[in-house]
């Protein structure tokens, strides 16, 4: 059996909606009644088409934007009235575009403005700087002006920059877009490992493979509606569903549905789930033949 | 058949950013060669030359950007270097990644005749190939609407049919769904499968998604560090699997499992579309 993966979420709710609505000026509702909770700990991929609401959603999680009706609790306690600058100790936010977040003269500096805004003394500025500018690979350009790097070093400072301020709860907007390969799987390997120090993680992308390999948990919103909030594995058996909303399935999640009644297990999500389920089967059709000769 | 691209040890150094730098040679020798009709994708990684080598086959590359340059580039016997650009542009068509840097009239209409009309076609003719090209791209019916009201998708079809319609023997897409959205993906990939098998059009498509160069391709150029360092059916290159990784590009997700089971087994399966997958597969259990 291949490993899950790892999930290390707690009881403890760290966010939670209650009937969430918002309205951006006179334009109809882009979230409809938003209702849920999400575990201190958790690792969640946040799913749905252009326009369905997702990072209208994940704003509201941090107080950048204010619900129109309806509440949004960090810890249990209403957020209305604390202010964003505030939220970001708890909750930190990675923009869609670096360029939106970069204006530092150094790699270092960008890093340090955070955790110095926060008011911390200078060594344990200094501290969490050099330690997520390591975790993020980032030393070497640590005196390098961060707007002319390349666009995958970009993202990664704006990651650490945000990290850098230790929240527990980190939203990323589509942060492996524009990434090549190698770039996106380093990526989310740093996201795993920050998740298994027990940061709650919130991605929202449009790429299913990476929610089947990384996030053990999965919504999709579909027109500021919550469609499907589950673990990853379920999720991916509403696969009409997802089709509907225009979310393509990973082609081992289709294979293994056009395999199952063969005998390959239905809800294999990653391409060594496949390979061990195929090969099990393999082995037990010898073992049989071998048995009735 | 006959090549209608020949590159010949190209390479190009772009004008260096700060006057009396070294300029950073961008293409370092790429060889190439295009049979008519052939459908090539070329995948490479970030920052690799992929538009520039697009932009040196309607000559843009070095006549509008200036910059250093070596060996040459045949398109229809014609030598980018010194052919005008505009008579290169009814030879070969370029879409951007991002159709906004490319759309700007207030109607689909204008924005498709544009071009047509800078070539002096004739009115009638004009209005033929106008709607010939949004029937090939699925919008019919569009032709009075602001371009810029338009979903991500639907704008980059304008942009392939304001293409289209000066009727290009040859055809380059760069990364023309980087931009969109899954829904958005899936409208651009049905029009370059019209293409692909309708018409006669050399295509060359730059590319990120596997899974979709897979179905298009006769070939997979893969670019890295400056030159052609693959170029061969998508078989032959996805099966590489880590080789590919090792540049940083991905492969379709049944190649990845094709490799995997070929370690498991010591075998030598070899798949890179969804249909191939299936049936290779079912059909090993059934004959065992």
């Amino acid at each position: 059996m291949a490993d899950e993966p790892m999930s290390s979420q707690t009881d403890t709710i760290c966010l939670e909606t209650r009937d969430l609505w918002f309205a951006y000026g006179d334009n109809p509702p882009a979230l409809r009644g938003i209702s849920l909770t999400i575990r201190a700990g958790d690792f969640v991929g946040l799913v749905g088409q252009n326009g369905s609401g997702k990072t209208t959603l994940a704003k509201h999680f941090n107080g950048l934007l204010r619900p129109t009706q309806g509440q949004v609790l960090l810890y249990g306690q209403d957020i209305r009235d604390r202010p964003v600058g505030e939220l970001a100790r708890t909750v930190g936010y990675v923009f869609q575009n670096p360029d939106h977040q970069i204006f530092s003269a150094t790699t270092r500096e960008e890093i340090a403005f955070g955790p110095r805004n926060l008011g911390l003394e200078e060594a344990e500025v200094q501290r969490r700087t050099e330690q997520a500018m390591e975790h993020f690979d980032l030393t070497e350009y640590a005196d390098h002006q961060p707007a002319v790097l390349g666009f995958g070093l970009r993202r990664k400072v704006s990651i650490a920059a945000v990290y850098s301020m230790r929240p527990q709860i980190l939203i990323l907007d589509e942060p492996t877009a524009g990434l090549d390969w190698h770039c996106t799987h380093d990526l989310m390997e740093r996201l795993t490992a920050l998740h298994r120090q027990g940061h709650t993680i919130i991605l929202i992308t449009h790429d299913m493979r990476l929610i089947a390999q990384y996030t053990p948990r999965c919504m999709v919103l579909r027109e500021g509606k919550l469609l499907l909030y589950d673990d990853t594995r379920k999720v991916f058996e509403h696969c009409d569903l997802l089709r509907e909303t225009h979310i393509e399935l990973p082609q081992v999640c289709e294979l293994a549905r056009e395999l199952a009644p063969i005998g390959v297990r239905r809800d294999a999500l990653t391409v060594p789930e496949l390979c061990d389920s195929y090969a099990d089967l393999i082995a037990r059709r010898e073992v049989t033949n071998a048995g009735g000769h | 058949m006959s090549k209608i691209i020949v590159v010949e040890e190209l390479s190009y150094a772009y004008p260096p950013a700060i006057p009396g730098h070294d300029p950073v040679w961008v293409l370092r020798g790429v060889d190439l060669e295009v049979e008519e009709g052939e459908f090539v994708s070329i995948m490479g990684p970030t920052g690799v030359g992929k538009t520039t080598l697009c932009l040196a086959l309607n000559g843009i590359v070095p006549q509008s950007t200036g910059g250093l340059i070596k060996g040459r580039v045949l398109v229809d016997g014609l030598d980018t270097k010194r052919e005008p650009v505009p008579q290169l542009a009814q030879r070969v068509g370029v879409v951007f990644q991002d159709p906004e840097t490319q759309l700007f009239n207030m109607s689909v209409e204008a924005e498709i005749a544009f071009g047509l009309e800078c070539l002096g076609v004739p009115r009638d003719e004009i209005k033929e190939r106008v709607s010939w090209a949004l029937a090939v791209v699925g919008m019919t019916g569009f032709e009075d609407r602001p371009p810029f009201q338009l979903s991500g998708g639907q704008k980059q079809r304008v942009a392939i049919a304001s293409i289209l319609a000066m009727m290009p023997k040859i055809l380059v897409l760069d990364e023309p769904t980087a931009n969109l959205d899954p829904l958005g993906k899936a409208e651009v990939f049905s029009v370059v499968r019209e293409l692909r098998h309708k018409r006669g059009m050399t295509i060359i498509m730059v590319e990120h998604e596997s899974e979709h160069i897979a179905e298009f391709s006769d070939r997979v150029i893969v670019l890295n560090e400056g030159r052609v360092e693959m170029a061969d059916t998508p078989d032959k290159v996805f099966s590489q699997v880590d080789r590919m990784r090792e540049i940083g590009l991905a492969v379709p997700q049944v190649s990845e499992l094709a490799d995997c089971l070929n370690h498991r087994f010591n075998s030598q399966l070899n798949f890179t579309q969804f249909d191939e997958a299936l049936r290779t597969l079912k059909g090993q259990l059934d004959g065992r």
